[in-house]
């Protein structure tokens, strides 16, 4: 009986912590246009960051953003420095060991090498491949052939290539068109490929009540077509939808 | 900021740099510099404080301090500083908050470490889980000046210790015929003139401070060498104002910043070491004597 009581006492207790307005603090990179980037008002912006607010006004939490360096997002995450990450991360087995996901909120999308104009497509097995380190693109190069040079950030990927120190850079789709239809001296070379699952929400593997929050809003939002909005909004007609 | 901001696609290179170059992102950029400056004037003191700690417990004869003393030195000197920017706030950020745990919530059954998770009950996050970002910031940025105190407070301690067993003997021993207590002549003798012998050891431990600033970046403050990064990295039509790798541009502008500060600390050091040499036993102070005479 008294084993009871306490388990009551230890739900209600749960439930008032729920229930009282915690702030949920989203971590994402800001510096992975469209997903997630810092717009020239020093505000975040991207498809993330639309999905993140409207899934916590959905929810009714309030929610905080917290920009956080790509390399440290998971150790930072655990460490309880912010609730979730959400910066177009694809859901893998081995950062599934470490955190726990929510369903993709994106289907994966296929990876592309970009290249300055006239490279040999031979590259993507002999050459020397950027990718941004602890990606998904970055394990998939280390068992290929080619070398592989690892950076920080995204956007130095893309700049090894041009000041020649890469042959070619491997990376979403998403992230790598936007930039090569603008720009003059790059390409894409060889086909796309699927690396990875799709892009998920990552919380701590201790944190199931906000997961299971999260997880509904998103089956929510597939299910009435508001995140097909989002992502054709920031895409384009011709991503993959739900 | 100006009026004619309001579309930068059509505007004229000279108006188009003034709106970009007052856009958000750059007063943030420009802010930075002020943080790194923040920290260097909150920093060197405490270091300095630190190092005074770390050398007086250097000189101590009684063992357990003298222990904790070369303990400290010898571990923080021996292990890359960056592993201490990363362990100290993480360690002690988790020690904060394991003791208000132990505090506020004596009933809590569950685990506080659940496999890579560090669960502590509502009550003892820290910061508050209600606190505003501001209050999140200042505390990161309180995290950072310890671990940065403590790192750049050994090697200060190590050249006060230093200092302090430069000055001549014969000093010490005229202050204790004089019938000075140890103390004493410690405070009125050794103390007074240790500092001309620290001073280029410090200035040396002052500029690596000044350039370690960057590392703020890896405690989750934005400092300038991310904004550099940042702002100078190509932009597509997505941002207002897009523009090609202009990094090498904004790296410069970090370099004459840098370049500004040590040319600053030299002038600063320079003036300093005449002050201090002012009738001391060194060459310096000699020099000074003549020069007057």
């Amino acid at each position: 009986m008294k084993k009871l009581s306490l388990t009551l006492a230890a739900l209600a207790l749960s439930a008032s912590g729920a229930a009282a307005q915690d702030v949920v603090r989203m971590g994402t990179e800001g510096a992975y246009p469209p997903f997630n980037f810092i717009n020239d008002a020093n505000e975040l912006e991207g498809f993330e960051i639309d999905l993140g607010n409207e899934m916590c006004e959905r929810a009714g939490l309030t929610c905080e953003w917290v920009i956080n360096d790509w390399d440290t997002i998971i150790p930072n995450l655990v460490a309880g420095n912010y609730d979730t990450i959400i910066a177009g991360m694809s859901i893998t087995e081995a950062r599934a060991e470490i955190i726990s996901f929510t369903q993709n909120y994106k289907e994966p999308d296929p990876s592309r090498y970009a290249a300055l104009i006239g490279t040999d497509p031979e590259v993507i097995n002999s050459g020397v491949i950027a990718t941004q380190s602890n990606t998904v693109q970055a394990g998939y190069v280390a068992e290929t052939d080619a070398d592989l040079i690892e950076f920080p950030t995204p956007d130095e990927t893309i700049a090894a290539v041009r000041a020649g120190e890469a042959d070619a850079v491997l990376a979403d789709g998403d992230f790598l068109r936007p930039i090569v239809e603008e720009s003059s001296d790059l390409e894409f070379i060889g086909d796309p490929m699927h690396i990875g699952g799709g892009v998920g929400m990552g919380l701590r593997q201790s944190d199931n009540e906000l997961r299971a929050t999260f997880d509904a809003v998103i089956a929510e939002m597939k299910e009435d077509g508001s995140l097909n909005e989002l992502l054709i909004r920031w895409f384009g007609e011709d991503t993959p939808t739900f | 900021m100006f009026e004619f901001c309001a579309d930068p696609s059509i505007l004229p290179d000279w108006q188009w740099f003034a709106c970009y170059l007052t856009s958000g992102t750059h007063w943030a950029f420009y802010r930075s510099f002020l943080v790194v400056i923040l920290l260097l004037i909150i920093t060197a003191p405490m270091a300095l404080g630190m190092g005074m700690l770390g050398a007086l417990a250097l000189r101590s004869g009684f063992a357990p301090v003298n222990l904790l003393g070369r303990g400290y030195v010898n571990l923080i000197r021996g292990v890359p500083d960056i592993v201490f920017f990363l362990f100290v706030p993480i360690a002690l950020g988790q020690g904060i908050e394991w003791v208000l745990h132990q505090i506020n919530c004596p009933d809590w059954d569950q685990p506080i470490r659940q496999g890579n998770d560090f669960i502590v009950c509502r009550e003892a996050k820290m910061p508050p889980v209600d606190a505003s970002a501001w209050a999140r910031n200042v505390y990161g940025f309180t995290m950072a000046i310890i671990a940065f105190a403590l790192v750049f407070g050994a090697f200060v301690a190590n050249t006060l210790y230093g200092a302090m067993q430069a000055v001549p003997r014969a000093q010490v021993e005229t202050a204790e015929s004089y019938g000075m207590t140890r103390r004493q002549a410690f405070r009125r003798i050794v103390l007074p003139q240790m500092w001309v012998f620290a001073l280029p050891g410090l200035s040396n431990i002052w500029q690596i401070l000044v350039k370690a600033t960057p590392l703020l970046f890896l405690l989750g403050i934005q400092d300038a060498v991310f904004w550099a990064r940042e702002l100078g990295g190509a932009k597509t039509s997505l941002y207002t104002y897009p523009h090609p790798d202009w990094r090498v541009w904004y790296f410069l502008a970090l370099l004459v910043f840098y370049l500004f500060l040590t040319w600053a600390s030299e002038r600063g050091f320079g003036w300093l070491t005449v002050r201090l040499s002012r009738g001391q036993a060194t060459a310096e102070g000699e020099r000074l004597r003549r020069r007057a005479a």
